[in-house]
């Protein structure tokens, strides 16, 4: 009787919505039946967009998008709330998912060929996917309005103010005004709440859409380069011979990898907890150390790396031509071989990217090309003394922000080259010149140095490296 | 069944220029409806970038208080602050008291990408945190990836009051033009 009941319910609605007759034939679609584990990684960005999205409502409960309040409600999300930590921390890792999943799909994507005809635009939407998605990213830092948040929207400001033209109109237009100040976070709020969740919605609407029309791809196979000519009559052949329904079949695995993603996700967020929030969002504070997120790590490097020359062309290039690139691939290469091993160049792009991507990464995390503000004095285990002339210059290493930039013996910034051994590779004379006049990247010293404390220097630095039998200065002080 | 297609009121030539008039004026009434939505909502969004606040004397201390030497960070406010922006309406910037009448002040943004310099005081020099600019203490690049010297500040004395007038956020321009 019950169940009766139920069935007529479910009858009742089925024939009012269509369930039956809409959603059911997407998911029993079929799919290739050799489509498994290399299949999953849209699936699981999908569900990565997910939780952003219910953490994110959740969040959005209790931000405050105005001024100094915003990290108020940030503090009072983090230390107050309950589950406050726990959300923002699922927020946080979601976004390094997201990004994660979609750059894995996309290179899953592009090593199978699977943007070539006629599936151009699922990879066109896809790009278009995935900058939103790094936008989202983006934007999504800032909101985390402390300091770090502050200097962060500055350089987005200052970058955006090279674009020839209206350069100054886009600063203008990022920092909602001629300086960063209250009207600052609200818009970037307006954009990662409002606009771009609006067109990833609107983008995987049209993704889904486009997958079901073409259908999802074979694995690639060397006997059977694709020709537009004869490609969609074969497929249609070929699926419906050996095709499998996409849900159960396929979707197993979809299900049980996406799983996985929350289950770390939400492990991160228990054991690692949300990242620390830095100072206040006060814009006339120095004491800020801006670095983005571990996404932008690499962008940061080569900002850092470039020669002045090329910098602004970078700064703006990159951006666009990577799009552009990315865009229209497909139009470039819509046909042929989609097998890894007939594309060598695919094969070895990928991997130069990600390898400079990587040692770009590290660099960024490292940033040896920013001095050490927080270096220590040198001790007397290095100075080999802690009394007399050397330890005076010594010290005055440190005084003088000569450790800020050059390492001696572990200690120091790396700027510029480590000194452990300079004593043996300079004279007195080359030394003087270079604290004098600089160069090579080096401010000069000769106007904010005495000589006394000049020579106490050169003194300590020529016993670097030098043993104490021959400690001896090779032009010594006069 | 052809001949009833074809003599079907709605094939009337009649009907077709209905039709035709009709699609035409659905799609105008749907662009006047998108522009009567988007343009007051652009307009707002793009306002404060064509607002361009004056620039203003901000108080940043006591005369006395400046001891000839080197620079020491003053905060003043934005010129033109919203309601509720609570500290994020500060502004910063390095001051240095030249001698007993004058006064050196610079923005403390970095001519590469903005991001705050330092006073060190005994090499007498800016330096960047961000991508290792540094400056000379009279603002002029020394070392490092910025283009342009740090941006100076008017500064002026008023009844014993050490006064900086606002700027701006300096934005280093592009070159390409």
């Amino acid at each position: 009787m019950s169940n009766n009941f139920i069935t007529r319910t479910w009858n009742w609605i089925d024939n009012r919505i269509g369930f039956t007759d809409y959603i059911v034939p997407l998911m029993v679609h079929l799919v290739p039946s050799n489509a498994r584990w290399w299949y999953i990684f849209g699936s699981a960005t999908l569900c990565a967009f997910i939780v952003q999205v219910v953490t994110g409502i959740s969040l959005a409960m209790s931000y405050v998008p105005g001024g100094e309040d915003t990290y108020q409600s940030l503090k009072y999300i983090t230390d107050i709330a309950p589950l406050g930590s726990l959300v923002r921390g699922m927020h946080y890792y979601g976004a390094s998912a997201m990004v994660m999943l979609a750059v894995i799909h996309m290179v899953q994507v592009f090593m199978h060929a699977t943007y070539k005809y006629p599936r151009e635009m699922n990879w066109m939407s896809g790009v278009v996917l995935l900058f939103v998605v790094l936008g989202m990213a983006f934007t999504g830092q800032l909101l985390r309005w402390d300091a770090n948040g502050v200097w962060s929207v500055t350089v987005a400001a200052e970058m955006a103010g090279r674009t020839p033209i209206i350069g100054p109109t886009l600063a203008h237009f990022i920092l909602g005004g001629e300086t960063v100040g209250g009207s600052t976070i609200t818009r970037f709020f307006a954009m990662h709440v409002f606009i771009m969740p609006a067109l990833i919605f609107a983008g995987i609407g049209l993704h889904m859409l486009l997958i079901f029309r073409h259908g999802i791809s074979e694995m690639p196979d060397v006997k059977e380069p694709v020709d537009p000519n004869t490609y969609k009559e074969a497929y249609e052949k070929r699926i419906k011979k050996t095709g499998v329904p996409f849900w159960p079949v396929a979707m197993w695995r979809d299900v049980l990898f996406s799983t996985l993603i929350v289950g770390v996700i939400m492990a991160c967020s228990i054991f690692l907890g949300p990242p620390a929030l830095d100072p206040p969002p006060n814009p006339s504070s120095i004491n800020a150390n801006p670095l983005p997120d571990w996404y932008f790590l690499w962008y940061f490097a080569v900002l850092s790396l470039l020669p002045p020359q090329l910098e602004t062309w970078v700064i703006l290039g990159v951006p666009v031509i990577g799009f552009v690139v990315l865009f229209f691939l497909p139009l470039i290469s819509n046909k042929g071989h989609r097998a890894p091993s007939k594309r060598p160049w695919a094969g070895g792009a990928v991997i130069f990217i990600s390898m400079a991507f990587i040692v770009l990464t590290i660099y960024g995390y490292k940033k040896p090309w920013s001095p050490d503000f927080g270096v220590k004095f040198l001790p007397a285990s290095i100075v080999g003394t802690d009394h007399g002339p050397l330890a005076e210059g010594a010290k005055l290493m440190h005084i003088k922000g000569c450790l800020y930039c050059h390492d001696i013996g572990g200690y120091g910034g790396h700027r510029g080259p480590e000194l452990t051994e300079i004593g043996k590779l300079l004279t007195r004379d080359d030394i003087i010149i270079r604290i004098n006049n600089g160069g090579h990247n080096m401010p000069a010293f000769a106007s904010s140095m005495s000589s006394v404390e000049l020579n106490l220097i050169v003194d300590f630095l020529l016993t670097r490296g030098v043993t104490p039998d021959e400690d001896i200065p090779k032009n010594p002080t006069q | 069944m052809n001949n009833e297609q074809t003599t079907s009121p709605a094939n009337q030539p009649c009907c077709q220029q209905r039709r035709t008039f009709l699609t035409r004026l659905s799609i105008a009434l749907s662009a006047v409806i998108g522009f009567v939505i988007t343009l007051p909502a652009i307009g707002f969004i793009l306002a404060p970038v064509f607002k361009k606040p004056k620039a203003k004397w901000r108080t940043v201390g006591k005369l006395e208080d400046f001891k000839v030497g080197g620079f020491v960070l003053v905060q003043y406010e934005d010129p033109s602050p919203v309601a509720w922006a609570g500290v994020t309406a500060k502004a910063g910037a390095w001051i240095r008291r030249a001698s007993e009448t004058e006064f050196i002040a610079f923005s403390i943004n970095c001519r590469h990408l903005g991001c705050p310099v330092r006073w060190v005081d005994d090499p007498k020099l800016f330096m960047c945190p961000c991508h290792g600019g540094v400056y000379y203490e009279d603002g002029t690049v020394a070392a490092g990836p910025p283009p342009e010297p740090l941006e100076r500040l008017s500064v002026r004395i008023n009844k014993d009051m050490v006064e900086i007038q606002t700027i701006p956020t300096p934005l280093t321009l592009t070159t390409l033009t």
